[in-house]
């Protein structure tokens, strides 16, 4: 059947199960939205800023694992795009973005609202597709899927010139693509495998370091069994919350710049250190030669060979999907006559709890003023844990990471590797889109929150019950903290001035808006708040502007060195 | 890699976002006209060497990467030199050029274009041999490579 490139486009979205599309029309797409308002497979999302697009099909893609798909216009449309495209980027989230390109015969002639949008997004997507003409045009769709959903994920960017959205060909949706260049590996090599399961059986203060490959790999069934199998102390960075029970009591927390001091102390002093989809980051590691002081022996399990050996020496090098490895690990493990020296992990863990009685995460719980900490332990009380959490970037985002305590994955939805402000909001829709029947909660700042802030018509077009915990304490508050540790309290630009009446602009927008300026009335807003199943709550929490995240890492120093409460 | 339009600007785009040094790139379509092969010529430690591969590796562009350097191989770069040839010294050039096993092949009564092939030591060794102000223009391509016996980049 022939079909033009526009009615190609919308029929391979249906055959790839998409449920929502976020997007913004524009001349270059106009073929392709016409194709879409005659459909009724999937549903379109208007935004109100191709950024938010792309962070709202991001936060559907995190919460479902599913792949998000954004579709925006040429030139302004795509670069507004970018952000939220390295977003994804740097996460490794599965998201294919469709942007309207200029006609073939006017590519490369500063056409209007043209753009090389593959030359600018080549350094931040897994792979990009200039499609030239419309035969290639299916295929490329179903390989930009398959791309963005296999191996370590990412976002495919398919850009496509207007005329090919007119011109015609037989339309033929291939059952699979396969490619000669790309075939990514799933099964870790047995005899690493079994390397790596006699190490862990032989370790002293052994310890599980896992990362957002634990979530993307959805193996966090595998882990809970490893660990809890072997009683062993775990932690997680910022990206893999959830992946094992927070409030588990094998669970030391979560390390880095702003993690536990047992958490760190324990990374710093192991013998052996099962790195589990986590890439040995900056934030994590703190100065690389402070953390090699003490030798430990590293086996790292990683889909991306690149991740393996870029920052760390490794021993027991894995290269496959978390998910099948750990599998592996388990049947190893149970099968196996030896088990852990039971006497050796005693005398860690008295060492572990030692470090955790420090209490670094305590507070002043008497103060007047609002704590933030007291708002997110509050939200998680409230909740009973269940909600989906996504969060902007910040001091904000350290609190809602450190205090909400998640015990499943895919809850907690926020930038780590980027920082992207202005994430939160947008990747909520995304996140209510996706289960509209759950409660969710974007925890933001002043700061964060204006740089999206127009999603609130949105929402309200799409009546999304959101609830936005604004924990208000009238600075850039992470760029505070730096400059009143580190540059004298030389307040440069981070004091946030003319802030609107949140309560009154969430009104404007036809959304409940509250001011909460007591420590008492915290909890009754909470529940007043989620108990609105079908109203957005805008929550403007006044909270103290003198706090700071503890415990922190200082840039340049090693894990044991936290400037602690 | 796959023969396709951006092939090249991948590789290249990767090299400079992360501090890889590119000393030289030449590339041109295989027997097999779906694939163009790539040699560059780059310079680090073993570590730096591991990551660039394994960048390279992950490239969907990408089919197949291999280090040359790490056996037995031939290394061959093509360059053009055009030299001052006046008067007592047109001898001489020629000679030279016979020397290297290069070929002139273009000739005014003042100038003479060498072509010459080999390592990129030999090219070297060649321009330090003549004398600075003789040198009026040199275009190289690049090094090619290519394993020795039977060791082979095939797909």
């Amino acid at each position: 059947m022939e079909l033009t490139g526009a009615e190609i486009v919308v029929r391979c979205l249906a055959e790839e199960g998409a449920e929502f599309v976020f997007g913004y029309p524009g001349g270059a797409v106009l073929n392709i939205y016409d194709e879409v308002f005659k459909q009724n497979k999937f549903k379109h999302v208007l935004v109100r800023h191709e950024q938010a697009a792309v962070h709202a099909a991001d936060g559907y893609a995190r919460a479902t694992g599913r792949t998000g798909i954004a579709l925006v216009t040429s030139g302004p449309g795509a670069t507004n795009a970018v952000t939220g495209i390295a977003t994804a980027y740097m996460d490794s989230i599965p998201l294919v973005v469709i942007s309207g390109q200029v006609p073939t015969a006017a590519i490369g002639m500063d056409a209007f609202q043209e753009v090389d949008m593959v030359g600018i997004t080549r350094p931040c997507v897994k792979h990009n597709f200039l499609v030239k003409d419309v035969k290639d045009l299916a295929e490329t769709i179903k390989k930009a899927f398959y791309l963005a959903s296999t191996g370590r994920p990412g976002p495919v960017v398919v850009d496509i010139p207007k005329d090919v959205t007119q011109h015609k060909t037989d339309f033929v949706y291939p059952k699979k693509v396969t490619m000669r260049s790309y075939n990514p590996v799933i099964k870790g090599h047995p005899g690493q495998v079994k390397r790596a399961v006699q190490m862990i059986l032989e370790a002293k203060r052994p310890m599980f370091y896992t990362g957002g490959g634990v979530v993307l790999s959805n193996a966090a069934e595998e882990l809970t069994q490893l660990t809890r199998q072997l009683g062993f102390p775990i932690t997680s960075t910022l990206m893999g919350l959830g992946g094992y029970p927070a409030t588990d009591p094998l669970f030391t927390g979560m390390l880095g710049m702003h993690g536990t001091y047992e958490a760190n102390m324990a990374m710093q002093h192991c013998d052996v250190l099962i790195a589990i989809g986590a890439r040995f980051d900056d934030r994590v590691i703190g100065n690389p030669e402070h953390f090699f002081q003490d030798g430990r022996r590293i086996i790292h399990i990683d889909i991306d060979p690149t991740s393996i050996a870029k920052r760390v020496k490794v021993d027991v090098p894995i290269v496959g999907n978390v998910k099948d490895v750990l599998a592996e690990m388990n049947k190893l493990i149970q099968a196996s006559k030896e088990k852990p020296d039971r006497a050796a992990l005693k005398t860690w863990w008295t060492q572990i709890e030692l470090w955790r009685s420090q209490d670094c995460m305590k507070y002043d719980r008497d103060s007047s003023l609002i704590k933030p900490q007291y708002v997110i332990e509050k939200l998680h009380q409230v909740t009973r844990g269940d909600a989906y959490v996504t969060s902007d970037v910040g001091q904000h985002q350290m609190w809602a990471a450190q205090y909400y305590k998640f015990d499943q994955p895919r809850r907690w939805i926020n930038s780590g590797g980027l920082g992207t402000m202005g994430f939160g909001l947008p990747a909520a829709m995304g996140v209510q889109f996706a289960h509209p029947e759950s409660m969710v909660a974007c925890v933001t700042g002043e700061g964060s929150i204006q740089m999206n802030i127009q999603e609130l018509s949105t929402c309200k077009q799409f009546n999304l019950p959101l609830k936005i915990i604004l924990l208000n304490n009238r600075y850039l508050g992470m760029v505070r903290q730096w400059q009143e540790f580190f540059y004298g309290n030389r307040y440069a630009e981070s004091y946030m001035d003319a802030l609107p009446d949140f309560a009154k602009l969430a009104e404007s927008y036809g959304h409940v808006g509250m001011k909460i300026e007591k420590p008492e009335d915290v909890e009754g807003a909470l529940k007043e708040a989620f108990d609105m199943k079908d109203r957005l709550v805008f929550m403007n929490f006044i909270t103290d502007q003198k706090e700071n995240v503890f415990p922190m890492i200082p840039a340049g120093k090693g894990l044991s060195e936290m400037i602690l409460v | 890699m796959e023969n396709e339009a951006g092939a090249l600007s991948r590789v290249a785009g990767l090299f400079s976002a992360r501090g890889y040094n590119i000393e030289s790139l030449t590339v041109a379509p295989t027997e097999d006209a779906t694939l163009s092969r790539m040699t560059i010529v780059t310079r680090g430690s073993d570590d730096v060497i591991e990551q660039i591969t394994k960048q390279l590796n992950k490239l969907i562009d990408v089919v197949k990467v291999v280090d040359l350097s790490e056996a037995g191989h031939i290394e061959r770069e093509l360059m053009l030199v055009k030299v001052r040839a006046e008067g007592d010294s047109r001898e001489e050039m020629k000679r030279m050029s016979d020397i290297f096993r290069g070929r002139i092949v273009d000739v005014t009564d003042k100038t003479y274009t060498i072509e010459l092939t080999g390592a990129g030591y030999k090219l070297d060794a060649f321009l330090e041999a003549l004398d600075k102000d003789a040198i009026l223009e040199t275009v190289r391509t690049g090094a090619s490579g290519i394993g020795r016996g039977d060791r082979m980049l095939k797909v």
